[in-house]
């Protein structure tokens, strides 16, 4: 009894350390708030933002609604994945090219984990407890900042997943591009919404241009870094829990020896 | 067979991972001419608010302001803690659960 007490802890230190080295890196800073600040937005383009980030949001709650129905297991996959978009969405990382710092999304690895609409729900809570108490965003921005994060980094991750997969990529690589393009994406996006909110119609698309290109040394590096944190974590849960992503199975094509671990 | 492979690949994980964060601290290290003033901006200085700002749009203070000193590295700290606790809890039960410890729905 007490030998298998011991196995069952030697078999979680490399789990425990990977969380102690995330908590680690996880641990506070400075905050270089990433995300549209209060007030940036007017309030039209805002109130639009919000309203297309409310479909999307409601949509999720009815599915997580549905999904914990049917299976209360789900509630710590959701735990997990909301403290994990949370806390990978406020962390600042430098960038040593650009010589700045901005932070990665987690919504592409959520959406892998639970799903696109569960994962802008747990974006959108992420958020606003940022807003509200991290000086991180702004809750007159909130649903611009849910369509870019939220919304499109998880659907662009989800879909480049499922793409990549589709075409048998490896698990890794399509969980790294799944990282890579919803990061991408998401900035891609805020360049949008930054440009339709604050030019004139005439200069709409040189002005996200710019704005787009101004990101770009900054999350060119940082994206390939999500990706390959997106793609390292989604390897370790198959590893460990393949069983937690069985809905994939459904639309990617996963055969039994990768599930074993002979594909990672 | 398939143990040592996994054990390989997640020591030339370990290795790449350790040296890809040694590139990157070098690499911060190089930066003397940012670190000089003191800061490494966010992309809403250089970016959002630098084009917000072009714009006639100003960001506002935020409506619980917690950007005073050292309380936001206090709210920063909660916040972390509380995340990782939460996170660090719910994978345990994930792991119990693989372990047949305690079912999926219970």
């Amino acid at each position: 009894m007490q030998r298998n007490k011991f196995r069952w802890v030697t078999k979680c230190l490399p789990v425990a350390a990977v969380i102690a080295l995330c908590l680690f890196l996880f641990l506070p800073a400075p905050a270089y708030a990433m995300h549209i600040a209060e007030g940036i937005l007017p309030f039209y383009p805002a109130a639009v933002w919000y309203a297309l980030s409310v479909v999307f949001v409601g949509i999720g709650i009815f599915m997580i609604k549905r999904k914990t129905q049917e299976n209360r297991g789900i509630m710590p996959l959701l735990g997990i994945t909301g403290a994990a978009v949370f806390l990978i969405s406020c962390l600042p990382i430098p960038v040593p090219i650009a010589g700045t710092c901005s932070h990665p999304c987690g919504t592409p690895l959520a959406a892998i984990l639970v799903g696109p609409f569960i994962s802008t729900v747990l974006a959108a809570l992420a958020l606003l407890i940022q807003a509200l108490f991290l000086a991180h965003g702004g809750f007159t921005t909130w649903g611009a900042n849910i369509f870019s994060m939220g919304v499109m980094g998880s659907f662009v991750g989800f879909g480049s997943f499922v793409l990549f997969r589709r075409l048998h990529a490896p698990l890794f690589f399509a969980a790294f591009a799944a990282g890579l393009f919803g990061d991408w994406a998401t900035y891609a996006t805020t360049a949008f919404e930054l440009a339709s909110g604050l030019s004139t119609d005439s200069a709409l698309w040189t002005m996200f241009a710019t704005i787009l290109i101004a990101f770009i040394p900054t999350q060119v590096p940082l994206g390939i870094l999500e990706g390959l944190f997106t793609g390292g974590v989604v390897s370790l849960i198959y590893q460990q829990r393949p069983d937690l992503l069985d809905f994939k199975l459904a639309t990617t094509v996963i055969t039994k020896g990768e599930i074993t671990g002979g594909n990672i | 067979m398939k143990t040592t492979t996994g054990t390989l690949s997640v020591g030339l994980l370990i290795i790449v991972v350790l040296l890809s964060l040694t590139f990157w601290t070098v690499s911060m290290f190089g930066r003397a001419d940012v670190n000089a003033e003191g800061k490494w901006p966010g992309v809403d200085e250089t970016v959002i608010e630098k084009y917000a700002a072009v714009a006639g749009r100003e960001p506002v203070e935020p409506l619980i302001n917690t950007d005073q000193g050292d309380l936001l590295l206090f709210v920063f700290a909660v916040a972390g803690a509380a995340g990782g606790f939460i996170a660090g809890y719910c994978w345990r039960i994930l792991l119990r659960e693989k372990n047949g410890i305690i079912g999926p729905g219970s």
